[in-house]
């Protein structure tokens, strides 16, 4: 294996890592008006993320500067090419990471409202720009032999790419509905459990038809059997995650819907490779593992640095949800207001 | 239409937009990364007081300032997701041209010390009645030690701009390829920024500490809390000065030796010159080129620059000179009224704030005679409204740092012009900046009123026993 395929592969391990933990995230976000029938059950949701939601985040910097460091060339057009729909994304965060530590500032219903409302705008935009992202970067976009992109926010819009979009927004709402059903205890415990079961069906219904729509692209690639592999694990642990919701099964629905989230991102990955970013308009300037990297050097001094930190940072981060493994209810929002 | 067409091409400069988008969330973003390092510092300490001497004046403190922490640290996270998008989204070009050198300091940080720096605030904040004490207080430490290493990686990819090293041009590829990440992070420049960086955040966290401690004070309330944080701060503050000023003094001597421009341009300084006076203050005509009035200190700059009296200094016309030459017709020298002023901004204003930390010291020691209830409260109002000094120092450190660089982004190797993204267009560039000037107003006002209220709340009420056995998880709820 080439080093340029191992840090192809670890910069997918780095976004799947942050589209399965900030996608929890945004899930909780997403939900707090369909779960939360007053501002306690909206604090015993917010407070399930509390301890973990900034270290979910920072994968999304990781996976950046990661790609950064290996595929300078994938880096620079992506984002730069991506100008809009970045800036949106930013300016999401930037509310949604405010808002949970302003919410609770004043006793004071609207203004929680509407920090509310920030949080909800704030999850839904970026797991939809990062859907159509991604479908894009898979379907291709126009760029030019220097690998320059030119391509407007509605061309993004397009009917694969909203449907990327759509799939990551199902995705990562069920996931975050299963988390709540995983850490709460009572009455919201019981409704999370309900409402993943009524999203499933159309969940199963995008996210399905996204998958299939992907392998229909390429079945003239040399490793369509990888593709449709993880696609079809994709799908089928989103049903699993389904059926364990169904039995009560929340730790295991909650790991089948982390691995569905992950095959499905690796499936995007896996249809790219070995592009990076192909191009629709100039066939010199779709960007490879090979002309998109870092140099060898770079690449391998970097790796020792990654297989050195990348088992801590999961031993830390896995004793931290350990730490905090315990279920919140509203007994504990009310005993801690008092 | 078309002239008008032409005239909006010229105001919505991709360039000039990304240029000054880059500075203000840069700015901004450095308003809150010392004031996490620093209070992670100071948290620590606090906590490592009451664990020792189960003091819980000491506990009470850790708790006040951990809140205004948190309330500062959403704000330094997220703002910092926007600096290391915009290298791609607004400087495609300095991208491609050194990812393969720069990219590794950034992916550096993020792996090894950004990871472990937000996965122990979580522990800390929620982690009051989970862990034990011990494992607690070291949670606490392992913030500001990662919050620190995540300094000095990034400060590593900026020494890189500042005096490119361990690195070589790969002419097919037109670009800089790394050779020796030791040499990266080795870099003579960084080695005097960081703890020049670390020592001035510290500042602004330890003054942030005396002006909470001086509005109780003022007040009479929370005494003795209170007096155990204004002295704890004071010290804090002229310490840290010290060390900034001798970290400070390393690195005008690295950047005499690899940007001898910027230090002319500090002192305005046209002609080389032996044993060069240094003015605290010119009247002058607004180019700078001539002066009317000024007052020098005889010897200083070459003092500053090469530690000896009469050492050579030398000047922007020479140097200028000299460019041309290496690299070819152009400007090289920055906006020498920005970096002249910068300067001594930067050293005077946290100079001045050190200064009055030392005189408090001096007025509240032991046995000092009694001050009118007047004079006092003014005294307690100074306190208050100079906290903010050592922060607008760093500021205008940094303007001083990257404007004096200009017109390069990699000294030597990159201009700034050609560093932008050529895809991006001025409205987009427009759009953005306007975005992120209006959010960042508008979280600065809310930021700084729940601060203020955090502040004024004051410590919490801690009855013996609590934090041991207090109701379970009631600490866990912080949002």
């Amino acid at each position: 294996m080439d080093i340029e395929q191992i840090w192809f592969a670890l910069v997918a391990f780095f976004f799947i890592g942050y589209f399965v933990l900030d996608g929890f995230d945004f899930g909780v976000g997403m939900a707090l008006p369909l779960l939360g029938r007053d501002d306690t059950d909206r604090r015993v949701m917010i407070n399930t993320i509390g301890p973990v939601w900034d270290l979910n985040e920072t994968w999304v910097i990781v996976a950046g500067a990661v790609l950064f460091a290996a595929f300078p060339e994938w880096y620079a057009s992506l984002f730069s090419g991506f100008y809009l729909p970045l800036l949106l994304i930013l300016l999401a965060l930037i509310l949604r990471g405010v808002s949970f530590e302003y919410r609770h500032q004043r006793k004071h219903p609207e203004w929680a409202a509407r920090f509310d409302l920030m949080i909800i705008i704030g999850s839904f935009l970026p797991a939809f720009l990062w859907g159509v992202a991604f479908a894009n970067i898979v379907r291709g976009v126009p760029m030019d032999a220097d690998h320059q992109v030119s391509i407007s926010l509605f061309g993004l819009l397009n009917p694969y790419g909203l449907l990327g979009g759509a799939t990551m927004v199902l995705l990562c709402l069920v996931h975050g509905m299963i988390f709540i059903a995983l850490k709460t205890e009572g009455e919201i415990r019981v409704r999370a459990r309900s409402m993943v079961l009524r999203f499933m069906v159309p969940t199963i219904a995008v996210a399905a038809t996204f998958l299939l729509w992907t392998v229909a692209m390429h079945v003239e690639v040399a490793h369509l059997g990888w593709i449709i592999a993880l696609a079809g694990l994709a799908a089928s642990s989103l049903v699993a995650a389904g059926l364990f919701s169904l039995g009560g099964r929340e730790g295991f629905a909650f790991f089948a819907m982390a691995l569905s989230i992950a095959s499905a991102v690796a499936t995007l990955f896996v249809s790219l490779f070995p592009n990076v970013m192909p191009s629709t308009t100039t066939p010199e300037g779709t960007l490879t593992i090979i002309n998109a990297s870092s140099s060898e050097y770079t690449l391998g001094v970097m790796l020792w640095v990654a297989l050195i930190t990348t088992p801590l940072v999961i031993g830390y981060q896995a004793w931290t949800y350990w730490v905090f493994r315990r279920r919140l209810g509203r007994d504990h929002i009310l005993a801690a207001t008092h | 239409m078309l002239l008008r067409w032409e005239c909006m091409e010229e105001f919505f400069d991709p360039l000039a937009l990304a240029r000054w988008q880059f500075g203000l969330t840069t700015l901004y973003h450095f308003i809150f990364v010392p004031l996490t390092i620093g209070m992670a510092l100071m948290a620590a300490i606090m906590q490592t007081a009451w664990f020792r001497t189960k003091d819980l004046k000491y506990l009470r403190l850790t708790r006040l300032f951990g809140k205004i922490f948190l309330i500062n640290f959403a704000m330094g996270v997220v703002t910092g997701i926007v600096q290391e998008f915009q290298f791609g989204m607004n400087w495609s070009e300095y991208s491609r041209f050194v990812g393969d050198v720069f990219g590794a300091p950034l992916a550096i940080e993020g792996l090894a010390a950004f990871f472990l720096e937000a996965t122990f605030i979580g522990l800390w904040i929620f982690g009051w009645d989970k862990l034990p004490r011990l494992a607690h207080l070291l949670c606490i430490w392992m913030v500001f030690f990662a919050s620190a290493m995540s300094a000095y990686f990034i400060l590593a990819a900026n020494a890189f701009m500042q005096n490119p090293v361990g690195y070589t041009m790969n002419a097919e590829r037109g670009r800089a390829e790394l050779t020796s990440l030791w040499e990266v992070l080795s870099n003579p420049v960084v080695l005097a920024a960081f703890p020049h960086t670390i020592l001035a955040a510290i500042m602004f966290a330890a003054t942030v500490m005396i002006a909470v401690a001086a509005w109780h004070l003022r007040r009479n309330q929370h005494l003795e809390t209170m007096r155990t944080a204004l002295k704890a701060g004071l010290w804090t503050n002229v310490l840290a000065f010290m060390g900034v000023g001798l970290s400070g003094d390393q690195l005008s001597l690295a950047m005499v030796d690899a940007q001898p421009m910027k230090m002319a341009a500090a002192e305005g300084l046209y002609e080389t010159t032996s044993a060069a006076s240094f003015s605290i203050f010119t009247l002058g005509t607004p180019d700078g080129a001539s002066e009317l009035f000024s007052i020098r200190i005889p010897h200083l700059l070459s003092l500053l620059s090469t530690h000896t009296l009469d050492g050579e200094v030398e000047g922007i016309n020479n140097l200028q000179a000299q460019y041309v030459t290496q690299f070819g017709p152009g400007d090289y020298s920055p906006i020498i009224w920005i970096t002249y002023w910068a300067f001594r901004w930067m050293i005077g204003l946290g100079a001045f704030s050190a200064l009055i930390s030392l005189l408090m010291l001096w007025l509240t020691r032991k046995n000092a005679p009694q001050r009118s209830a007047l004079v006092q409260d003014r005294l307690w109002r100074v306190l208050i409204w100079t906290a903010p000094l050592p922060m607008a120092a760093s500021l205008v450190g940094w303007i001083f740092t990257e404007m004096g660089r200009q017109p390069w982004i990699v000294f030597g190797l990159m201009k700034t012009e050609a560093a932008v993204s050529p895809n991006v267009a001025g409205w987009q560039v427009a759009v953005s900046l306007a975005a992120f000037t209006a959010i960042y107003g508008i979280l600065a006002v809310v930021e700084f009123k729940l601060i203020v209220k955090a502040a004024q709340e004051g410590p919490p009420e801690i009855t013996q026993g609590d934090g041991e056995d207090a109701e379970p998880d009631s600490l866990a709820i912080v949002y």
